[in-house]
């Protein structure tokens, strides 16, 4: 992974400012909407980019971590006030141990093994949640309306502060990804992802920086499900823990072009204007067609571009070589 | 045990099901020597590779390097405390180009990338990959991927270099420039242990000779003794050669 | 209590084989060509709504349309594999994952948008009631169907030791190259295969229909579990796949029996993973 070059950090630049100034120019709330959930996602795919497209753990399960970090927080905020802020580090801690307690029995799985084992892991979480009468088993959470404010992390009048805070969340979450890619542990995923026994033989503690990409992975992804709680206001185990988030989460990645550290955000910019808008338009029948289109572009793409889109986009600027 | 020996392998045994692979194994490796291990296919080279290595647990027996016990140990830890290996398969990271492949392994000893790639750098102009440091893994020729495998391994900056088969399936040139390098790794103060077929290669680099047989060790020694033994020529060949000598 | 126990350990078995039945061609695919098909639940689902329409139609019974659930299945999984899973098999590993998964999707929306997604059942299949024999109550449609699993197990075996085409299945499973030396056309037993996994799936479908609910994502547990089951038996292993089948039905009712009936899936799943811990290539796999 090469260090950033000028012209890259410029377009970053650029399309920072973009982002930055669109909800000012705009004041259709679906479109601030889309965007936040844009960048939600893109966040959840930068963090699973790090387990799956770095380390070649190909996780279907991160809902679960998304879920453990809305209902960490929501909970402590409920029951002992807890500030959300708070309530987000705590809640990524507990994702991370959670990860780290099923990341090292699984230590040795690859490929499907291990898809499917994150696939029951995530369903075994959510039928916990869903029986759990502590935390409000299958009727969820409702959080108190607070008032509005930075502190609270609550706003009600306007979608704007969410939507920065989304947008900050994302540049942090990238940055970690940037800062692994361009490190030590960077290199040695990548060479976890190619063989176990490769890794061994170059002196890896395969366990170890399995275990570090999970963890990380688990916390940012906790972050979002915090942010999400906040945002919604009400959570339950059939909003946060389903199957079809963590797969939409690979999508976006291997969309975007895994591997890459702003592929996923391709991915998400790509995905969920798609999502959003023919939901909006055409699954509130209750038909599926909306999901019917999903899952014709989810074959399609990995049929044809299943390396991603970022991949296109990055050597354009070399075919003159 | 004796007193310097780089690496001392005692009564290792490795069995699958009622299958020895090895069977009680002994020998002992000098500093700076360059053994060789010979033996038809299936006497149980490679196995003995993975038990000393700490791929496989050997059932019984126990393994020393530089006087500290390996045995049971992992992999990664062994490879950490001078040991390198290289597989019969040949083993690298196709994603990455042939400058990234040995920086991951120099990344053993050196924090900041930036070292770690320097460290690669002197690595490659050392095994002749210098001009191809950009090229990806999986676009490299199986002599050049074996080059870099061995590259890898050297970046680990070992004491103990131990190659599997790294001569099979080269060209006569290319079989040269293995010898070679070899032999240049030896002079940098590195012990070799190195499993081979590739007899020439064998009599040329080797100080001694160790022949294993359907998982026994049957002889060891200078490389000229062990070719004329009819304990291995019968390995070899089978017994109507050993009688016509 | 004893008799509540065996209760349980009978509707294990009973569920138990309708797993390995499903359970056997998803190893099938799986051992053949690498591929894990995350839309067979939604198989077992499209033979479910198969058998339904017939049954609603044309008045056929679940037992007779047996027949055309099995063409319908065997056709579709030839043509899945063929225009879709086959272009993918050159591919990065994540999209031959996430490839079915789009097809899962597409099949179970696809059922939605053509039959709603409301709930039917077959009102009065030709077998129905209850046997009681002493203190067990043995419901006469799971029977048959749970009987009629294993008979369809049973010439899956012979199909694949005795018949050519079965053996060259073997083969390819077990060695991919060596059986292209041999003149086995692995691309037709690839689409064969698939086909065939479909089919057998199809056939627990119309068995199911018998007395189980009807509905567009009926597949989703059922295809889980699947996964479950042939990772405890072993990808790619046709006997592994029917033991386990059994284990995990008796697993479910059994663990549903002495902690909680809601968290009887999770306890399936968590076999799972400590298989996978312990040994990882499951009980006979390879």
């Amino acid at each position: 992974m090469q260090k950033l070059t000028l012209k890259q950090i410029c377009s970053g630049l650029i399309a920072l400012i973009a982002v930055g100034i669109f909800p000012l120019l705009t004041t259709n709330t679906f479109a601030q909407h889309v965007m936040i959930l844009f960048f939600m996602f893109g966040m959840m795919g930068v963090a699973w980019n790090i387990m799956g497209g770095y380390a070649g753990m190909f996780s279907f399960g991160q809902v679960a971590f998304f879920g453990i970090g809305a209902y960490t927080s929501s909970y402590l905020l409920i029951t002992y006030q807890v500030t959300p802020w708070v309530g987000l580090i705590v809640g990524g801690l507990v994702a991370a141990l959670v990860g780290a307690a099923i990341g090292y029995p699984c230590s040795n799985l690859r490929g499907h093994y291990f898809a499917i084992a994150s696939i029951a892991f995530g369903e075994i979480v959510r039928t916990h949640f869903n029986n759990w009468k502590l935390i409000g088993a299958a009727e969820g959470l409702s959080l108190p309306m607070l008032n509005e404010g930075f502190k609270n992390f609550m706003f009600h009048s306007s979608k704007l502060p969410y939507y920065y805070i989304m947008l900050a969340f994302l540049i942090i979450s990238l940055l970690v990804c940037y800062l692994i890619s361009t490190s030590k542990v960077g290199y040695y995923l990548r060479a976890i992802k190619e063989s176990h026994d490769v890794a061994k033989v170059l002196g890896i503690n395969v366990v170890r920086y399995r275990l570090i990409a999970i963890m990380t992975s688990a916390f940012l992804t906790a972050m979002a499900g915090t942010f999400y709680a906040q945002y919604v206001l009400y959570i339950d185990p059939e909003s946060v823990m389903l199957l079809p988030i963590s797969i939409q989460i690979v999508l976006i990645s291997m969309l975007g072009g895994a591997g890459s550290v702003m592929g996923p955000v391709v991915g998400a910019a790509i995905l969920l204007p798609i999502s959003e808008v023919t939901r909006v338009w055409l699954g509130h029948k209750g038909t599926g067609v909306d999901m019917l289109i999903y899952g014709f572009l989810i074959t399609l793409i990995s049929v044809y571009q299943p390396k991603g889109v970022w991949g296109l986009f990055a050597n354009m600027g070399k075919r003159a070589k | 045990m004796k007193k310097g020996s780089c690496l001392e392998v005692k009564g290792i045994t490795k069995h699958f099901g009622g299958l020895y692979a090895n069977d009680r194994i002994d020998f002992s490796v000098e500093e700076g020597e360059i053994v060789s291990i010979i033996g038809p296919n299936g006497a149980g080279k490679s196995t003995l590779f993975n038990c000393i290595t700490g791929f496989y647990p050997p059932n019984s027996g126990k393994a020393f390097f530089f006087g500290e016990e390996i045995t049971h140990r992992r992999a990664d830890a062994i490879c950490k405390m001078g040991v390198a290996r290289t597989f019969q398969v040949v083993q690298i990271i196709g994603d990455m180009s042939v400058l990234e492949n040995v920086t991951t392994g120099a990344l053993l000893r050196y924090t900041k990338i930036g070292h770690a790639m320097k460290k690669a750098e002197e690595v490659l102009a050392f095994t002749g990959l210098g001009e191809k440091k950009d090229y990806l893994g999986t676009a490299l020729t199986i002599a050049d991927k074996k080059k870099l495998e061995v590259s890898m391994a050297l970046a680990t900056q070992p004491k103990l270099l131990m190659l599997d088969e790294s001569m099979a399936g080269l060209t006569m040139v290319e079989l040269r420039g293995m010898i070679d390098l070899t032999k240049r790794i030896r002079e940098k103060g590195i012990t070799l242990i190195v499993v081979e077929h590739v007899m020439e290669a064998v009599m040329e680099i080797s100080d001694r000779v160790v022949v294993l047989n359907s998982g026994k060790k049957i002889m060891e020694g200078p490389p000229k003794e062990v070719v004329r033994h009819p304990g291995v020529i019968q390995a070899y060949l089978g017994e109507r050669y050993v009688v016509s000598q | 209590m004893t008799e509540q126990l065996l209760q349980q350990v009978v509707n294990g078995l009973l569920i138990g084989f309708m797993y390995a039945l499903i359970a056997i061609g998803l190893t099938l695919i799986w051992g053949v060509m690498n591929i894990v098909n995350f839309a067979h639940g939604d198989f077992l689902m499209v033979g479910m709504f198969a058998s339904f329409w017939l049954y609603t139609l044309y008045g056929l019974d679940p037992i007779f349309s047996i027949p055309v659930c099995t063409a319908l299945l065997f056709v579709m999984g030839v043509l899945i594999y063929r225009f879709v899973v086959s272009k993918v098999m050159s591919g990065p590993m994540l999209a031959q994952l996430v490839v079915t998964f789009g097809v899962s999707i597409f099949i179970s929306n696809l059922a939605v948008y053509l039959w709603t997604p409301d709930f039917r059942l077959i009102s009065q299949p030709l077998l129905s009631g209850t046997w009681v024999i002493g203190e067990v109550q043995l419901s006469i449609p799971k029977t048959v169907a749970s009987m009629g699993s294993v008979i369809t197990s049973l010439f899956v075996f012979l199909f694949l030791k005795k018949t050519k085409t079965g053996k060259a299945i073997l083969a390819t499973e077990m060695d991919r190259e060596a059986a292209l030396l041999m003149g086995i056309n692995t691309e037709r037993i690839n689409s064969f295969s698939f086909g065939m996994g479909a089919a057998l799936v199809g056939i627990a479908g119309a068995f199911l229909s018998t007395y189980y609910y009807i509905y567009p994502q009926v597949g989703g547990v059922f295809g889980t579990i699947a996964f479950c089951v042939v990772a405890l038996g072993g990808f790619g292993s046709i006997e592994g796949a029917f033991i386990a089948g059994i284990l995990v039905g008796l697993v479910q009712t059994l663990g549903g029996f002495f902690f909680d009936p809601a968290y009887k899936y999770a306890i399936v799943f968590m076999i799972y993973l400590i298989t996978v811990w312990i040994r990882p290539q499951g009980l006979l796999g390879w």
